[in-house]
């Protein structure tokens, strides 16, 4: 049966008044009645602040753990997914964040299904830092009676691929647990790994708790918020309504100020949320790649029960811009090259190659007798990208508003693009972008508006600080706002710098330091300015800031963290270990937020 | 004074002796600016603040603020530079500044396009040239300017001294400057007192000018206060003193206007410091600090009478000025090409279009004046008209000085047409807040037209003096060019026509707000006209006035022509 867990068997929050009133409410009620008042309650607090974790609902025996840990929000909406089946199944089922996990809950967890994303070099998303660290420590349970499976998320032109859900998957067996099915791994297509797999966990959780086949349905414990019209898979054309470049002319990039109407969407967002874009690749890169393949592009093409002429599909349905492993390899075997076959399998040179080159110039340096079938069954289909939202819709109302910085360079003698960057780029007013809401919970403004902020933001990293301050500044919340920003020259790269200089004249932001890395004789990044601050910074977040970092992963977000544990080691009087513990907390509290790609 | 004072007054009297929060505003990292305050300020110390106008549109849609930089302007008195500053300032122009050097209609530098951060470099370096920027604009009495040519006689180099000593002396006295640019130690307390300026200032710019007859070069009756030297046998006897003269109006505003200086008597070399002294001072009392626009010294001797001025003058000196001793003025240009000084040193005066020292393909001026400047053991002076001299070079070096020249372009004046070698543009677009149309950077392609109209009239030779303004506010001293384009709004153009070539006579307007090609169409009948019907030797603006073409009527505004 499923059964509501015995009161002694959670620590209870309530007060003992409450706990009396709640039993007496509840005393008599059939099992039916008692989960649709779980539900009910779960609802009501949805609506709320969330508490940072939620009491398990059924014993741990008799349900199953959806667990993940998310930074761009894949494995949060696979998990999703499955969660919705699991309670469409009438099986008793709890989705749980990484971070709201109880780490003691482990020890009786009985079937947990895990996804999880590996970020960059292989690293964990940060909500899961905490609890992934807990898995591989000493500390961690034997887990003799655990089931389980682990759905790993990862890039595949990244040589770290889905490190962390290998590195889970592992740890869990050698921890006593038993798998429900092998590792599966996903790609950035994910969903040609993630379906499968989700209907075989709805599978093995049937088959684990011999549920009934046709049964009532079973909300979940925590609701999962119910779905816009418009959604990742179903996305809304949104009208560009400006396409302003706002780097100067002298500047080596450029960087686009994109706003998009949503009305009539049903979409809405906050502060810290992303937009999905669904790109087409640039008409001249597809030009040149059936040119380069002597592709008839008006050649319909079959490919899992679709057909489309072969340009269709490289233009709206494949991956053009991004080398993954999987493409190189099989261009080794269509070119029968062997210096490249030879090169792929030497982890170095693979990764240098994913890193520096696009899939057309493998096409250009191996020449291959490509079919067309058989190309677009060998690339991977094509995947939104996300943006950082640079708006408050409090400010904004129904349009939302984007900083692109445009990716566009020579390499190899030839003109590379960005698949969204070029698009966004080309696009007009009154052109229709595809697009759709990413939530993003990890990256939230303090829900107690007297909370002062701290933002890194360089290059295009700032986007979502422009919406934080608008949303800050509208709402008229008490905290200060502050402000790190950087980019390469002050008078050309300086994004948004007349809305700045505006909203310090309005009080809306307090502080701004800048960094400016090519207009002096050393370069000045924006971690310098955090340690030139180190105290001023220090007394903020020791008086309650939050912390918030946005932009590049692989040096940026880096620097910045080996700053706040100087500056904290130094002005917090810690040692460095506790410094960097101090952080590790922060970071766990979400007071330490990070949105960096 | 009963009526509200102008906000730049309020500005000035809470400056604390010009200080305001010029340092504060440098710091600012959040603006390549400083605030207008402190830009009002700023001008006291040598620079003002721009944007680069071709951008401003652009740059605002891009959500940048206006591309700021400064301009910032050196004061040399009689435009006298050493071959080491000279070195120096090139350096400045090609590390701080757009790669230019931009000789001044006042005798100096200016550098454009230096960034907020680089600007504190840029002065201290100008001040360890010894060197200065202080009081290079700003309502004070500016670069005192000195006819160029140290050709005649031994009265030139004293004449020379006066306008140094003048200029150092009439400089303002606060320790601001230095402060703010050379690390001075901060003020404490009261802020030093200025003897003259007292808090305020003066009501307005004053610019002082000393002429030695028969070369007009610096526009004598320009200035507000005008020196005219006069020598007799070689020897310096003392000056004429002329008041009341500035080129600058408002359009379309007739209690505006340009005006000659009124010669008000004679001064002896010992009387000249207390009566410079003394005209700035009752200007400082008398002068118009309600309307800016009225605040030069023309407007108060108009409005107060320039008996009234002298009477004043003379109770606060305690002696009567003599009666002015007669002159002669030929003309107001320059004189291109060596000429042998009295020493038996030589003189070379070369032809810099509009001023601008740059590199521009084969004209490699900037380069050519730096080789110059170490090959050459004389001095440099900046001529009022723009132009360069390469100032006291023995007879044996000639050779060498012509071969750099040669080798840099800088021989255009050789090649040049007769009104090319003339003309005078202000800087107007893309940086000068104030310009209405272009100026420097339109003269060369509205030279070759009124050269070719000029050819196709066989006065390919004719010496006409053309000037050309981007505003009203005439820098380029317009009003005083046989034919001058003073701007209106983007290629439109006031025409004004009948000057003399030496600077005694104010043009009038003959088209108003018009384009090229009727500024064009206006010249082709009067060269035509001068072609078939101008005297021996005379010149095009006497033409126009001796045929009625521009009003003949003597202007209140301008001084009887006093000849010898």
């Amino acid at each position: 049966m499923n059964a509501v867990v015995s009161h002694e068997s959670l620590a209870s929050p309530l007060a003992a008044d409450k706990a009396a009133q709640l039993h007496r409410l509840l005393e008599g009620l059939a099992p039916h009645e008692l989960y649709w008042v779980a539900a009910r309650s779960a609802a009501l607090a949805a609506r709320g602040p969330q508490p940072a974790q939620l009491p398990a609902a059924a014993a741990a025996t008799e349900r199953v753990t959806v667990l993940y840990g998310s930074q761009t929000g894949n494995a949060k909406r696979v998990a999703e997914q499955l969660a919705k089946k699991l309670e469409a199944a009438g099986l008793p089922a709890r989705l749980v964040r990484a971070d709201a996990y109880v780490q003691r809950e482990l020890a009786q967890e009985r079937q947990l299904f895990l996804v999880i994303s590996t970020q960059g070099e292989g690293e964990p998303p940060d909500d899961a830092r905490g609890l992934i660290d807990f898995i591989a420590s000493r500390r961690a349970p034997r887990l003799p009676s655990l089931r389980y499976a682990v759905l790993g998320l990862g890039d595949s032109s990244y040589p770290q691929f889905c490190a962390i859900g290998r590195q889970l998957d592992a740890r869990l067996a050698e921890l006593g647990a038993t798998r429900l099915d092998a590792l599966a791994e996903a790609d950035v297509d994910l969903d040609e790994v993630a379906t499968p797999w989700t209907a075989a966990a709805l599978e093995r959780a049937r088959e684990v708790l011999k549920a009934p086949a046709a049964t009532v349905r079973t909300p979940l414990l925590q609701a999962v918020p119910s779905h816009a019209v418009h959604d990742r898979e179903n996305p809304f054309a949104a009208t560009v309504l400006a396409n302003q470049r706002i780097v100067s002319r002298d500047s080596e990039r450029e960087v686009l100020h994109v706003e998009l109407s949503l009305e009539g969407s049903g979409l809405s967002y906050r502060p810290g949320d992303a937009l999905g874009v669904w790109p087409r690749n640039p008409p001249a890169l597809v030009q040149q790649w059936l040119e380069l393949l002597r592709l008839d592009g008006e050649a319909e093409v079959s490919h899992n029960g679709r057909t489309l002429p072969l340009a269709r599909w490289l233009t709206e349905e494949r991956e053009l811009t991004r080398l993954a492993r999987g493409f190189a390899l099989a261009h080794a075997r269509v070119s029968n090259d062997a210096g490249l076959t030879q090169a792929l399998e030497d982890p170095v040179a693979l990764s240098a190659l994913l890193d520096s080159h696009q899939p057309i110039d493998l096409l250009r340096r191996y020449p291959a007798p490509w079919d067309a079938a058989a190309l677009v069954a060998a690339l991977r289909p094509l995947t939104p990208r996300l943006y950082s939202i640079a708006s408050s819709s409090a400010v904004v109302g129904d349009e939302v508003h984007l900083t692109v910085s445009t990716v566009d360079y020579e390499a190899f003698g030839e003109r590379h693009w960005g698949a969204a960057s070029a698009f966004l780029a080309a696009s007009a007013e009154d052109g229709r972008i595809p697009v759709f809401i990413e939530a993003n919970e990890r990256f939230r403004l303090p829900a107690d508006a007297a909370r002062d902020v701290i933002m890194i933001g360089p290059g295009t990293g700032v986007a979502p600080f422009r919406g934080f301050v608008q949303e800050r500044h509208e709402t008229g919340a008490g905290g200060r706002n502050w402000l790190f920003f950087g980019n390469r020259h002050f008078a050309e790269d300086f994004l948004y710098q007349v809305e700045w200089q505006e909203a310090l004249k309005q009080g809306a932001l307090h502080r701004l330091d800048l960094a400016f890395s090519r207009d002096g004789a050393g370069k000045v990044y924006v971690q310098h300015r955090l340690r030139e601050h180190g105290k001023e910074l220090y007394a903020w977040l020791s008086g309650g800031a939050h912390l918030y970092v946005c932009g590049d992963a692989t040096h940026m977000a880096k620097d910045v963290h080996a700053a706040l544990i100087d500056i904290a080691a130094e002005h917090g009087g810690l040692s460095r270990e506790d410094a960097a513990a101090w952080l590790a907390e922060l970071l766990q509290q979400g007071r330490y937020a990070r949105d960096v790609y | 004074m009963s009526a509200a004072q102008s906000d730049f007054e309020r500005i000035k009297a809470a400056s604390r002796q010009l200080r305001g929060s010029i340092a504060e505003g440098l710091r600012d990292p959040v603006t390549g600016g400083i605030s207008d305050d402190d830009g009002k300020l700023l001008k006291f110390h040598g620079s003002y603040q721009q944007d680069d106008r071709d951008l401003r549109e652009e740059r605002r849609r891009q959500k940048l603020e206006p591309a700021y930089s400064f301009m910032l302007r050196a004061r040399l008195p009689g435009g006298v530079v050493t071959p080491a500053q000279w070195l120096e300032y090139d350096r400045l122009a090609r590390e701080y500044a757009n790669g230019t050097l931009r000789i001044t209609t006042r005798q100096t530098f200016q550098w454009h396009g230096i960034i907020k951060r680089r600007l504190k470099p840029t002065i201290a370096a100008i001040h360890a040239s010894l060197a200065s920027t202080i009081a290079a604009c700003g309502d004070v009495v500016r670069n005192v300017v000195s006819t160029a040519n140290p050709v005649e006689t031994q009265a030139h180099g004293e004449a020379y001294a006066w306008a140094a000593r003048l200029s150092d002396e009439l400089a303002p006295r606060t320790r601001a400057y230095h402060e703010i640019w050379l690390d001075g130690e901060p003020l404490v307390g009261e802020p030093e007192v200025e003897p003259l300026y007292g808090t305020t200032y003066l009501p307005r710019k004053f610019k002082i000018g000393l002429a030695i007859p028969p070369l007009n070069d610096v526009d004598v009756f320009s200035q507000d206060l005008g020196l005219i030297a006069i020598a007799e046998d070689g020897v310096l006897r003392g000056f004429n003193i002329a008041v009341g003269g500035s080129m600058g109006a408002t359009h379309g505003d007739p209690s505006t206007y340009p005006r000659l200086a009124s010669v008000l008597g004679f001064v002896t070399p010992e009387q000249l410091f207390a009566t410079a002294e003394a005209v700035v001072a009752v200007q400082r009392d008398w002068g118009n600090r309600v309307e800016r626009k009225h605040a030069r010294l023309k407007y108060t001797l108009d409005h107060r009478g320039v008996d009234n001025f002298k009477a004043e003058l003379e109770k606060r000196l305690g002696f009567a000025l003599e009666t002015a001793r007669p002159y002669r003025f030929e003309h107001n240009g320059d004189r291109y090409g060596w000429i042998e000084g009295h020493d038996g040193r030589w003189h070379l005066t070369l032809h810099i279009e509009s001023g601008r020292l740059a590199d521009r393909g084969e004209q490699r001026w900037l380069s050519g004046l730096r080789e110059l400047a170490l090959a050459h053991q004389g001095d440099f002076r900046l001529t009022c008209n723009q132009n360069v001299i390469v100032a006291n070079v023995p007879a044996q070096e000639r050779g060498r000085i012509d071969a750099i020249v040669e080798a840099h372009g800088l021989d255009s004046y050789r090649r040049n047409g007769a009104i090319r070698s003339h003309a005078v543009a202000c800087v107007a677009l893309p940086t000068c807040g104030l310009a209405m149309a272009e100026a420097e950077r339109y003269l060369p392609a509205l030279t070759d037209k009124v050269e070719a109209l000029l050819a196709k009239h066989g006065l390919a030779d004719a010496p006409i003096l053309l000037r050309i303004s981007g505003c009203p506010n005439g820098c380029s001293r317009p009003y005083l060019g046989e034919i001058a384009l003073v701007g209106r709004g983007p290629g439109r153009y006031d025409l004004r026509l009948g000057a003399d070539f030496s600077g005694q006579r104010l043009n009038r307007v003959y088209r108003e707000n018009v384009d090229e090609a009727a500024i064009l169409a206006a010249l082709d009948p009067l060269f035509a006209g001068y072609a078939q019907e101008r005297q021996p030797g005379e010149g095009f603006g006497d033409f126009l006035q001796r045929s009625g073409t521009v009003d003949a009527a003597p202007d209140r505004r301008i001084p009887l022509e006093v000849t010898a």
